[in-house]
C-alpha cells in the first residue's frame, strides 16, 4: 500500500504541479483514508462538491503514516496550491512548522484551534453540541436506561464526544448510565471494527441498547453489531444512517464537508488567522434524519431535540466542553 | 463485581477474538517447523478477509467465499515459498513483501471492483456465517435467569460460528499430523535438518511447499472468520496486526501445537478483559501485595541460574518493586484500601510483556526450529 501510493501520489503531483498555472486548492486526508465513510469522507463529498460546482480540479492525498504529514504539507505547498486544507487533528504540530515558511500560502485545519499563525484558518467543530442532540434521542429510545458510547483513540476530542453525549443523555433521564469505552490509545484504534464489535457485544452484556460510536473505520464495526443482535446505534461524522436501515437511530452530523466546501469556495482569499468555532448556530453540527431512521424518531422525540438545539444556538443553554477543562460532569472517563 | 455470567460473557468474548489468533498461529506453526519463517501471516490473513467477503458478496455464498480466500491466501503462500524454497530468497524479506502486497492491493481492488472506498459491500445473512445455537440453549434475553450450567452451556459453548469449532477442532489434529504421522515426523525433521531428511531421500523442497500451503489454508480459514462471521464486509487493514499478534502466540507457545492453543486463548483473554473492563480498580493493599509477589516469585527463580538471567529478570523484579512501593506511598496519606486505578494499556501491554518474558528464557526456553530460516541448499 505504502510503496504503491506514495508512488502513485508523487506522480500525481508531479503532473499536476507541471499543468497548474492558476493556484489550485488542496486537501490531505488523515490516517482514516477518504473512504472512511465517516470524518474523511465528509471531508473528501465537501471537495467534490466543491470541484462539481464549479468545475475546478483540486489536489489531495491520503497519509498511510505520521512521517508523511510535514512531506505532504511541504509538497503542495511547494507545488503551488492555495488554500490547503487539512483534516485532522494531526496536523497540528508539523502545520505549525510548515505554516511559517510559506506565508504567502493559506491553511485551514479542521479540528485544531490553539495555533493562532497568521495565515492559518483554525476550523472547530462543536461536537459535544452535536453529540448532546444524539445522546437525548438514545435516552429517549433506549428501554433498558443504559446506553453506550465507542471511542476511537483515547484522546481529549473523542472525549469531548463522549462527554457531550452523556450530557445528552443525563438531561433527558438522570438516573440513565452511560458506559463508555475507547477502542485503544494508537491511530489504529481507527480501523479495528474486530474490537469495535467485541465492544458493542460487551456493552450490549451490560445493559445497552443504544450504542454511539465516534470510532472512524471502528465505528462500521460497532454499527454491524449493533444492527446483529438487535439494538440501535449511532453513527458519527457522515450521515452513516443508510449502513444498516432502521436500526440506526441517527448520526451526529459534523459538517466538515461544509468547512472545506467554504475554505475552497474562499480560495486565496481565505480569511486565516482566526479559529472558526462551527456550532448548531452555524450549521456545523447537527443530527440526520432521512427515510432510513424516519420510523425511530417520533415527533416527540424530534421536537425535544429540536427545542434543545434552538436553545443551544441562542446561547440560552450550554453544553460543557471537556477540553476547555479536561472535566466531565456527567461521566468519568 | 464480577459475577459468574459476566465471567462467561469475557470468556466468550475471548473465544472469539482468539479464534483468528489461533489459525493463524497454526499456519506459522506448520510453516515454522519446516523451516520457513513466515512473517507475512498477517498480509495473507488481510487477503484472506477480503476476497473471502468479496467473493460472499458477489455469489451470496459464505462457502464460495471461503474457498476463495483459501484460495487467495494459497497463492500469497506460494509466493513466499517460490520467493524463499526455490530462489532461496530471504524469507523475511519476502514475508515483509507480502503484508505491503496485501495491505496494498485489497483496498486498490475493493475500490475497483465495489466503489465503496476500498470496502466490500455488507453482506446478507446466507453470505455470512451464522453463530450456531445449540439445542436447547437458552436466548441472551433470558440468560440471567437461567440457572449457571445453563448459562455455560449457552453462553460459552452454543452461539458461535462454524469456524470457531473448526479452529478448536484443528488444533488437535495438527498435533496428531505432527505428532503421530510420518509426514510429520519429516516435516518436522526438515526444519530441524533438512540434510538429514534429503539423504533420505525425502524431497526437502516438497515438505516445504506442503507446509506453506497447510499455512495458506489456515489463514484462509482465520480471514474468512473475520470477515465473514464476526463481521460482514471487508474494511481496510482490518486485520489490525493479528497476523503480528500471533507471531508473538507462536514464541510463547515454543511452536507446539497444544501450548499454542493456550497462548492464543490467554491473549484473547487479555483482549476481553481489556474490551469489558476498561478501567479496572483494585484496592492499594492487593495491587501492592500482588505485584511483591510477583517480584518475589522472580527472585525465587532467578536464585540459581546465570548471570545474565540475574541482571535482567533481576532487573525485573526490582521495577516491579519500586512500583509497588510506589503504589503504597501514594496512598499513605489516604489509607491503604484506597481504590488504585489499573490503567488500560496496562492490560494491553500483557500479552507484548509475556513475550518478552518468554524470550528472555523465564518460562523455559524457546528455541525456534534449528533450520529456520535457512533456504536449503544441496550441493553445500
Amino acid at each position: 500500500m505504502n510503496i504503491f501510493t506514495k508512488t502513485l501520489s508523487t506522480l500525481v503531483g508531479l503532473t499536476m504541479a507541471a499543468s497548474a498555472a492558476l493556484a489550485e486548492p488542496a486537501i490531505i486526508y488523515d490516517l482514516g483514508g477518504k473512504f472512511d465513510k465517516s470524518f474523511n469522507e465528509s471531508a473528501h463529498t465537501g471537495a467534490k462538491r466543491w470541484a462539481d460546482e464549479t468545475g475546478g480540479s483540486f489536489k489531495e492525498i491520503e497519509l498511510q503514516n505520521e512521517a508523511q504529514r510535514e512531506q505532504a504539507l511541504r509538497r503542495f505547498a511547494e507545488a503551488g496550491a492555495n488554500p490547503i486544507v487539512m483534516a485532522g487533528f494531526g496536523f497540528a504540530d508539523s502545520l505549525g512548522k510548515v505554516a511559517p515558511d510559506y506565508p504567502d500560502t493559506k491553511f485551514a485545519v479542521i479540528d485544531v484551534f490553539w495555533l493562532g499563525i497568521p495565515n492559518v484558518r483554525e476550523i472547530a467543530f462543536n461536537e459535544h453540541e452535536g453529540s448532546y442532540l444524539v445522546g437525548m434521542m438514545a435516552a429517549k429510545a433506549s428501554k433498558s436506561g443504559t446506553v453506550g458510547f465507542v471511542g476511537g483513540m483515547d484522546i481529549p476530542l473523542i472525549r469531548r464526544f463522549g462527554c457531550g453525549y452523556a450530557q445528552g443523555v443525563k438531561a433527558v433521564n438522570p438516573n440513565a448510565t452511560v458506559i463508555a469505552n475507547m477502542t485503544g490509545t494508537t491511530p489504529a484504534a481507527w480501523n479495528d471494527p474486530v474490537k469495535g464489535s467485541e465492544l458493542t457485544k460487551a456493552q450490549i452484556s451490560q445493559g445497552a441498547d443504544v450504542v454511539y460510536a465516534a470510532a472512524g473505520g471502528t465505528g462500521v464495526g460497532v454499527l454491524q453489531t449493533a444492527a446483529d443482535e438487535g439494538i440501535l446505534s449511532i453513527g458519527v461524522d457522515a450521515n452513516q444512517n443508510y449502513l444498516h436501515p432502521g436500526k440506526v437511530l441517527t448520526s451526529m452530523l459534523k459538517r466538515v464537508d461544509n468547512a472545506v466546501y467554504e475554505a475552497f469556495l474562499a480560495g486565496e482569499n481565505l480569511e486565516t488567522g482566526l479559529v472558526v468555532q462551527m456550532g448548531i448556530s452555524n450549521g456545523g453540527v447537527g443530527y440526520a434524519l432521512d427515510e432510513h431512521n424516519a420510523s425511530l424518531v417520533s415527533d416527540e422525540m424530534k421536537s425535544a431535540v429540536d427545542a434543545a438545539a434552538a436553545s443551544i444556538a441562542s446561547g440560552s443553554m450550554s453544553v460543557h466542553n471537556y477540553t476547555d477543562d479536561e472535566t466531565c460532569p456527567a461521566i468519568t472517563f | 463485581m464480577i459475577d459468574f455470567l459476566t465471567l462467561l460473557q469475557v470468556l466468550d468474548s475471548s473465544l472469539r477474538l482468539a479464534t483468528p489468533l489461533l489459525l493463524v498461529c497454526l499456519a506459522g506453526l506448520f510453516s515454522e517447523r519446516a523451516g520457513i519463517f513466515d512473517i507475512g501471516l498477517e498480509g495473507k490473513l488481510l487477503a484472506a478477509a477480503f476476497v473471502s467477503a468479496a467473493f460472499a458478496a458477489i455469489t451470496g455464498s459464505v462457502w464460495i467465499g471461503l474457498l476463495a480466500g483459501s484460495l487467495a491466501s494459497i497463492m500469497l503462500s506460494l509466493l513466499h515459498g517460490l520467493a524463499s524454497i526455490t530462489l532461496r530468497g530471504d524469507q523475511i524479506i519476502s514475508g515483509v513483501a507480502i503484508n505491503f502486497l496485501a495491505a496494498g492491493l485489497t483496498v486498490v481492488v475493493a475500490q475497483d471492483m465495489f466503489g465503496q472506498g476500498g470496502r466490500t459491500p455488507p453482506l446478507k445473512s446466507g453470505g455470512r456465517f451464522e453463530p450456531i445455537n445449540f439445542p436447547g440453549a437458552t436466548s441472551s434475553k433470558e440468560m440471567n435467569e437461567a440457572g449457571p450450567l445453563m448459562q455455560l452451556y449457552s453462553e460459552l459453548l452454543s452461539g458461535h460460528s462454524l469456524l470457531v469449532y473448526t479452529a478448536l477442532l484443528t488444533v488437535p489434529l495438527s498435533w496428531f499430523i505432527l505428532y503421530k504421522t510420518r509426514y510429520g515426523l519429516r516435516l518436522r525433521a526438515v526444519g530441524e535438518n533438512p540434510a538429514a531428511v534429503d539423504t533420505a531421500g525425502i524431497s526437502v523442497v516438497g515438505l516445504r511447499y506442503s507446509a506453506v500451503i497447510i499455512g495458506g489454508v489456515l489463514c484462509g480459514i482465520a480471514g474468512a472468520y473475520i470477515a465473514t462471521s464476526l463481521q460482514a464486509n471487508f474494511t481496510k487493514d482490518m486485520s489490525a496486526g493479528r497476523g503480528f499478534i500471533a507471531l508473538a502466540a507462536l514464541i510463547f507457545a515454543k511452536w507446539r501445537p497444544w501450548y499454542a492453543l493456550s497462548a492464543c486463548l490467554l491473549f484473547g483473554f487479555f483482549f476481553a478483559v481489556d474490551t469489558r473492563f476498561q478501567n479496572i480498580l483494585l484496592p492499594a493493599w492487593f495491587l501492592s501485595g500482588f505485584l511483591i509477589l510477583v517480584a518475589l516469585g522472580l527472585i525465587s527463580y532467578v536464585w540459581k541460574k546465570d548471570y545474565l538471567d540475574k541482571a535482567v529478570l533481576g532487573g525485573l523484579a526490582l521495577g516491579i518493586s519500586v512500583i509497588a512501593f510506589m503504589v503504597i506511598f501514594s496512598v499513605w496519606d489516604t489509607g491503604i484500601s484506597r481504590q488504585i486505578k489499573i490503567p488500560v494499556v496496562f492490560i494491553q501491554s500483557l500479552p507484548y510483556v509475556l513475550t518478552v518474558v518468554v524470550l528472555a528464557g523465564f518460562v523455559g526456553k524457546a528455541i525456534p526450529p534449528r533450520a529456520g530460516g535457512q533456504p536449503y541448499v544441496k550441493e553445500r
